[in-house]
């Protein structure tokens, strides 16, 4: 059979386009499958033991200790990138707009955004835990803040990113309206625009504990593990994500079985927070990746 | 806009207030230096990562030198080095990953930006965007209890198939264990295509309609709309995205720690279990002492010089377009 130009044409058309919607198609099977799958096997595992016991009972524990861990470091981490990362996102936003500094720093946070995080736990691991260990003679070595200065590190670009973002949305005359009247610029900086922005940076913390909430590579060498609960800054700290790691890699399927449990939690808390920033950033017309 | 209270004019005099004026002219140089210094952390951040693993893995990097990246000879018993087994994994899979990611990235932005309709858009673009955030540990158990075995299911048909080719075939030779290359380059293709596919979908959108709807009116079919026109228009972009993915593939840990299977010896095979850097840090750091922690901090070195160097081209790619756009 012989085809016509236009015959061929439109059949390279149609196979083209059929492939497309195929490879959507595959995409979206991996992400009900991934979705499905945790849930499944999450929802089971599910009870009441899971937020109660501690992991030092092994696969008749839970997940408790785990919890208060990864919610203490999350936060710590945010007390310690939200105001860095927003005073930063402000040099680059008002301060650094154009100049060579403002868009080389720019550029380096793009890069960090996506560094890998397990050399950034390597990083924590040398700068943190190796001086804090040899000073103490080996009483402090993998702790809880270098967990959390390590998941620091994973938030930091992201909120940068999205002052930076939120600032160029501010519209000038606001500026020059308060400049005009004689108010300092760090006046304008912290009582205008940081009310206007607000909501904004608020999205971009929320951006940033999606990401950091699920990490685990940072935290294995820098907060380690803990079977028992503690809120002490100075001592190793388990976390959800790390527990999973650990209770994988065990051969008893009632391991498992809480690993899904914390699999489960970990996934709706990071699924939840990215869908809310992320219906807000669309409305706001701010793009991250 | 509710009139802000700062706004309003200060009560005292500007003639009256000269030592007012002076205080704030140094509260506004602190708040300059505080905000500066906050940036400069930024690079501390990354300039610190690389020197801090430079330092940790220098017995390893300045006293083997050549021979730690060349040799493919990881005995810890013997504390001997060679981190060529890791890198070749790391490569492999990365390259599987982009394989198999860039073409159905290519597709599912076609599919968002010229097929579907408006309000299909939106959801779509969404849920696989969706894929980015969960987090990679997640990815790594499914690997492991659900994908594994289901490679395992199909390995003996690639074997069968593909296996027999000449040349192409001693790649999928192998016993069926699930396990290995393969299956990690595909978790990783599937973690990188949110990435990869959000790039291509953003800078399709910013072909002007003119060139398209010209196109369109020379009877041209969508797909040579998009192979002849929106392609050539955002390839510098596109190869941005490509390599933003890279990035990250290089980079992943948890994902792929799982289903590699971790073995030092290399094969030609893909169905065989392999190591990448980033799941040889994960899966020896806290057993090892010494030399062989000093080894492991040499790999986050090479890692992080690599997945640098391939970001700064990404963004580098992914700028030239948002200059010509006149966005930044």
């Amino acid at each position: 059979m012989i085809l016509t130009l236009h015959t061929r044409r439109r059949m390279v058309n149609v196979v083209a386009l059929a492939l497309s919607g195929a490879a959507t198609a595959i995409g979206l099977l991996f992400l009900g499958w991934i979705l499905w799958v945790t849930l499944k096997n999450g929802i089971s595992a599910l009870n009441l033991q899971l937020f109660t016991r501690i992991s030092a009972y092994g696969a008749e524990g839970g997940l408790a200790n785990a919890i208060v861990g990864s919610v203490f470091m999350d936060l710590l981490a945010l007390l310690l990138c939200v105001p860095i990362g927003v005073l930063a996102g402000v040099f680059l936003g008002e301060y650094a707009n154009r100049s060579k500094l403002g868009s080389t720093i720019r550029f380096l946070n793009d890069i960090l955004l996506s560094a890998p995080s397990i050399v950034l736990g390597l990083f924590v691991y040398v700068i943190v835990v190796v001086p804090s260990s040899q000073l103490t003679g080996g009483a402090v070595s993998f702790s809880g803040v270098a967990g959390a200065i390590a998941l620091a590190l994973i938030g930091l670009p992201v909120i940068v990113r999205t002052t930076d973002e939120m600032l160029q949305l501010v519209p000038n005359t606001l500026r020059e309206a308060a400049l005009s009247l004689g108010v300092p610029q760090w006046k304008l900086t912290l009582q205008v625009l940081m009310r206007v922005a607000a909501s904004g940076i608020v999205t971009g913390v929320l951006l940033a504990l999606a990401r950091l909430a699920g990490e685990t590579a940072p935290l294995l060498f820098t907060a380690f593990g803990n079977n028992f609960m503690t809120l002490n800054p100075l001592d190793a700290t388990a976390s959800i994500p790390v527990t999973i790691y650990q209770y994988t890699n065990d051969p008893n399927p009632a391991m498992h079985a809480i690993a899904w449990a914390g699999a489960l939690l970990i996934t709706l808390l990071v699924l939840a927070l990215s869908l809310l920033a992320r219906s807000y950033l669309k409305r706001n017309r701010i793009t991250y990746d | 806009m509710p009139l802000n209270p700062a706004l309003d004019p200060p009560a005292t005099p500007p003639s009256s207030s000269a030592p007012h004026q002076r205080a704030d002219a140094r509260h506004d140089a602190w708040f300059r230096y505080l905000v500066r210094a906050c940036a400069l952390l930024v690079l501390a951040a990354l300039v610190g990562a690389m020197l801090s693993t430079l330092w940790g893995g220098r017995e390893v990097l300045f006293g083997d030198g050549l021979h730690f990246l060349t040799s493919s000879d990881w005995d810890p018993v013997n504390n001997i080095y060679g981190a060529w087994a890791p890198i070749y994994g790391t490569l492999v899979t990365s390259l599987i990953a982009l394989l198999l990611a860039v073409p159905a990235s290519f597709g599912i932005a076609l599919f968002l930006t010229e097929i579907a309709p408006p309000w299909l858009r939106g959801p779509v673009s969404t849920a696989i965007e969706l894929l980015a955030s969960i987090p990679s540990i997640i990815y790594g158990m499914w690997g492991l209890f659900v994908f594994v075995p289901f490679m395992a299911s199909i390995e003996p048909a690639l074997s069968a198939t593909l296996g027999r080719i000449p040349v192409v075939g001693a790649l999928f030779d192998g016993p069926p264990l699930g396990l290995g290359l393969l299956t990690a380059g595909i978790v990783l293709s599937i973690m990188i295509l949110p990435f990869i596919s959000s790039v291509m979908r953003e800078v399709f959108q910013t072909v002007p309609a003119r060139l398209k709807e010209s196109a369109y009116a020379l009877g041209s079919t969508t797909w040579e709309v998009v192979w002849h026109i929106v392609l050539p228009y955002t390839r510098t972009a596109v190869i941005g995205g490509i390599f933003l993915g890279l990035g990250r593939a290089l980079g992943e840990t948890m994902a792929v720690t799982f289903v590699l299977g971790s073995s030092y010896d290399l094969t030609t095979s893909l169905l065989m279990p392999g190591t990448t850097i980033s799941s040889s840090i994960a899966n020896e750091f806290n057993e090892a002492v010494g030399l062989h922690r000093s080894a492991l901090i040499a790999l986050g070195f090479l890692l992080f010089v690599v997945t640098f160097i391939v970001l700064l081209i990404a963004r580098l790619m992914l700028r030239r377009l948002a200059l010509r756009e006149g966005r930044s």
